[in-house]
């Protein structure tokens, strides 16, 4: 019966059985691709509580830094660009922060300049004084794990390598940092 | 003298250097922008990099300019960009990994769009005219009665063929 079925339709437009097969796996996969762009476009920015995406650094001064290199101390991850202004109003307070905590080298401050030219970057990076590890974000790596949505975007990672507090746009203290970093120290 | 003559000799040298390099000519918008509608800048999505108004683009613009200065070309400066933030800036992806599906994708739906378009005309052209099982050409019953048939062709619907059928009873009154 469904072989009939199947005939008279092959007969009604002359099309044999496969390329009904193709057309719907084509169509399947089409509507496929599309739904996984949709999910991957609605899915946000990562939370805390999320494990921190692990990526590699490169300074520019030259070091390599990876990330799961630094487990087992809270690491401070800043997004940034030499164009963003409000990035501007919160460099200072990240830099004396750093400055407080690298004694200890319990805490680890990491910048990434974000759709920055290598020029603009370095000249940012002279005029605030900035001394902890800096570098550009390499082929969007960082940026696409960490699923920015502009800059400045912080990410805090606690000692277990999770996503503590993210904070989107800039720090307007130096306390406002300290109370993060403090709270992940205890 | 043969101190005070090399002295002379490497001073004209570095001036005919710099005269060299003073006469480059800076790359023009036009060249710069020619490089620029290839990219798009991952802050301002769907605008190409040749009319994004913001400061970002405006600096990457500019970086162009630098990287055409230096005497390199769209190819190289493509490159740089793709390395420096990602393949996602270029408007056209490199033909690699899973980006092969946007170039081999479209030719082959469309070929077989055009497959199966083909297909069901010439099946539609094939097909013969088929009535209804029972139903007796128009033509034939007007022979069998001897009314002139009318001039409209056999048709398979069944209020065509009733309407046919009522006209024939009008055209016997």
């Amino acid at each position: 019966m469904e072989m009939n079925t199947v005939s008279e339709e092959k007969n009604k437009t002359g099309l044999p059985v496969w390329a009904y097969v193709v057309a719907f796996v084509v169509l399947i996969g089409f509507l496929g691709l599309l739904g996984w762009g949709l999910i991957r476009a609605q899915k946000g920015g990562i939370l805390p509580g999320d494990p921190a995406p692990n990526f590699t650094l490169t300074t520019y001064d030259g070091q390599t830094i990876n990330l799961a290199d630094t487990k087992g101390k809270v690491v401070m991850i800043n997004f940034w660009a030499s164009w963003c202004t409000t990035c501007a109003d919160e460099a200072a307070f990240l830099e004396n922060a750093w400055k407080h905590y690298e004694p200890d080298g319990k805490v680890v401050f990491l910048g990434i300049a974000w759709v920055d030219t290598p020029d603009g970057s370095m000249q940012y990076l002279q005029r605030f004084g900035i001394t902890y590890p800096n570098g550009d974000d390499q082929g969007g790596e960082a940026s696409q794990k960490y699923r920015i949505t502009g800059v400045p975007e912080t990410y805090f990672i606690d000692r277990q390598g999770k996503i503590a507090t993210v904070q989107i746009g800039p720090f307007v203290s130096e306390d406002a940092i300290y109370k993060v970093v403090d709270g992940l120290l205890k | 003298m043969f101190t005070l003559l090399a002295a002379l000799m490497a001073a004209l040298f570095t001036f005919q250097n710099a005269s060299a390099q003073d006469a480059k000519p800076t790359p023009s918008d036009n060249q710069v922008n020619t490089v620029a509608r290839q990219m798009y800048c991952p802050i301002c999505e769907n605008i190409p990099l040749d009319v994004c108004p913001t400061t970002s683009c405006a600096e990457w613009r500019e970086l162009i300019r630098e990287k055409l200065g230096l005497g390199w070309d769209a190819a190289q400066i493509k490159q740089f960009f793709a390395a420096q933030y990602g393949d996602r800036v270029l408007a056209e992806p490199p033909a690699r990994g899973l980006n092969w599906l946007i170039y081999v994708l479209p030719p082959l739906v469309l070929l077989g769009g055009a497959f199966i378009v083909y297909r069901v005309l010439t099946g539609m052209s094939k097909k013969p005219a088929v009535s209804p099982p029972g139903a007796v050409p128009y033509a034939q019953a007007g022979r069998d009665e001897g009314i002139a048939p009318l001039p409209s062709p056999v048709s398979k619907d069944p209020y065509v063929q009733r309407m046919e059928e009522e006209l024939r009873k009008k055209q016997r009154e």
